[in-house]
């Protein structure tokens, strides 16, 4: 059943949310090395995420942000350190990766536990706004409504943490704001821990709580967005961290001063670390 | 929907009607187009224009099944045409006519339709033994690593002998009866079955498998909800090679000593020069072969009903 799902846990962060401090972190990541053929991409890692708190992963392409989210979705696994997550977990990956020999409805439901209703796949089609579209196969659909069937997939599960690897990538932009919103208005509704893999600067400071950027092989660089929900681009001051972030993640000439910018704090040994990018 | 269902739907190009341009204008546009306007003026006169002739107005003659049932039909009448005129003698190859004659005959005295069930026979018996072991060496060697160490070498190494090549051998292991023709058919059914569900369980997106892994599948939750069915397409692309390979198979199984069967009435009409019973035979045999096509065609509307298909212009 579906419903055997729905326990007391995903109450816990419900009530916990962002910051609360809580003893049991929804991540937990400790000296994490990850290595191909050698040449390490994670290095020592250290990585810790609130229950209900919602974190944006920068960082250059080939930096390893998306095999850091595959040891945490536990895809991959020949690493060393500790790593601890929730035994509830989604992942929404890049591409929607649907199987395209099951209609909608069955993807979504696909792996739970027990015989799950159609009715639970259509609650969580219809949260996506992908209800009417149960019944067709994968392979009609959208870019953004195979997306968004993803999505209600992860979110069938009640995951304690949300992986998503980099989901609006393949989107066109009028398609991207709108998944954006969407996921601001699930990570509201469901307050789960979400980890957003991404590359763009502008969306993260729109969705996160924190912003971090991966760089040599462990988290180099992180900042608090506390900025007032929902968030506007053209406030000052997210023109302000986006500035800084870019400059971080090595864009030349997006620095600014920034004057009563939120709190940000470089992480200990950021520069001294092997550069595996 | 197809392209010409598409242009039909629109009204027939009439070049002496001039565009309704002035719709566009009506309404909230009519400012945007003003301003377009505003810009072509200024450009001057602009480049001349061509109507781009919609393809509807070309497709309309005849009914494609029609156009395509001309050559067929030609070669027919082409054919009786030389017979009659005696061009072509009746123990070179009867007359079409003739042929339909015989047809007739073979049916109405039950010839016929007995010698179509014994070789329909052998080629199910064939299909299903073939068929289960090719299927089942495949998952084997798909499904794991070790099966494949196992298998997949000594399937690869017996593949590269031509299969009717060991009729000889049939006959002297099994016999001239029914089981070596049972035996070679099944022999072409397995291979090419094995090669092709091996090949499809191989070619299943990694992507995919993940996705399953991440949503918490079992290793049989993979095999039942992932790997297997994307290994169908591939698994019907053997399942019609092999259909194939179970006719010639049994043309060639049918030659050996057979007492009853199409081959039996096709090596019969052969000493008395009766080349209306061969081809006859050759005709139901054809016929058997797109049946058999069509069958396969069905089933891959049914199971693969999910893959959009690309189904020409």
């Amino acid at each position: 059943m579906a419903t055997d799902v729905h326990g007391s846990v995903t109450d816990t962060p419900r009530e916990a949310g962002p910051h609360a401090g809580s003893p049991g972190a929804a991540v937990q990541v400790a000296g994490l090395v990850r290595a191909f053929g050698g040449r390490a991409v994670m290095d020592d890692l250290q990585l810790s995420v609130q229950p209900g708190e919602f974190v944006a992963l920068l960082g250059r392409s080939g930096c390893g942000k998306s095999t850091l989210l595959r040891v945490l979705a536990g895809l991959d696994r020949e690493i060393e350190g500790e790593v601890l997550v929730p035994r509830r977990k989604a992942v929404a990956f890049q591409a929607p990766r649907l199987m395209p020999w099951k209609r909608v409805w069955r993807n979504v439901l696909l792996g739970l536990p027990g015989r799950p209703e159609r009715e639970a796949a259509e609650r969580a089609l219809a949260e996506v706004g992908l209800g009417h579209r149960a019944d067709a196969w994968p392979k009609t659909l959208s870019g953004g409504e195979a997306q968004r069937a993803s999505l209600a997939r992860a979110l069938v599960r009640e995951p304690d943490l949300l992986l998503l690897d980099e989901p609006f990538g393949a989107l066109d932009a009028l398609t991207r704001i709108k998944a954006q919103r969407l996921v601001a208005e699930l990570w509201r509704e469901r307050g789960c821990a979400v980890l957003l893999v991404t590359h763009d600067v502008e969306e993260a400071l729109l969705l996160a709580d924190r912003a971090l950027v991966m760089e040599g092989g462990r988290i180099a660089y992180e900042t608090t967005v506390d900025l007032p929900r929902p968030r506007d681009i053209s406030d000052p001051r997210f023109g302000a961290l986006r500035a800084r972030l870019l400059d971080r993640l090595g864009v030349e000439g997006a620095a600014e001063d920034v004057p009563g910018g939120p709190d940000d704090a470089e992480a200990p040994d950021a520069d001294g670390s092997v550069a595996a990018a | 929907m197809s392209v010409d269902q598409a242009v039909y739907g629109h009204a027939p190009p009439d070049p002496s009607v001039p565009a309704d341009r002035p719709s566009l204008a009506k309404g909230g546009e009519a400012g945007a187009v003003d301003a377009f306007r505003e810009v072509d003026g200024s450009c001057g006169d602009g480049p001349e224009l061509e109507r781009v002739v919609p393809v509807s107005g070309r497709r309309r003659a005849v009914p494609r099944w029609l156009r395509r049932t001309v050559g067929p039909v030609a070669l027919l009448v082409l054919w009786q045409v030389f017979s009659a005129s005696g061009a072509l003698e009746e123990d070179i190859l009867a007359s079409p006519g003739t042929i339909a004659a015989t047809a007739g005959d073979l049916v109405s005295d039950g010839t016929l339709p007995s010698a179509m069930l014994v070789s329909l026979q052998r080629v199910a018996v064939g299909l299903l033994l073939g068929g289960v072991t090719g299927v089942v060496l495949a998952l084997a060697s798909g499904l794991s690593r070790l099966g494949e160490d196992l298998v997949d070498a000594t399937v690869q190494m017996l593949r590269s002998i031509p299969w009717v090549g060991v009729i000889p051998l049939f006959i002297i292991w099994l016999g001239i009866g029914e089981a070596p023709k049972i035996a070679l058919i099944s022999l072409g059914v397995a291979f090419h079955l094995y090669l092709n569900v091996y090949a499809g369980i191989r070619g299943v997106d990694a992507q995919l498998v993940e996705a399953g892994t991440s949503l918490g599948l079992s290793r049989w939750g993979l095999i039942r909800h992932v790997v297997l069915p994307g290994a169908l397409p591939g698994a019907m692309t053997g399942l019609r090679y092999s259909l194939a390979t179970a006719w010639l198979a049994l043309v060639f199984g049918e030659q050996v000593n057979a007492d009853d069967g199409l081959g039996f009435l096709m090596n019969q009409a052969r000493e008395f020069f009766r080349t209306d019973v061969i081809v006859v035979c050759l005709v139901v045999y054809a016929i058997l072969g797109l049946l058999a096509d069509f069958l396969v065609r069905t089933l891959e509307r049914l199971l693969l009903q999910w893959r959009p298909t690309f189904t020409g212009q």
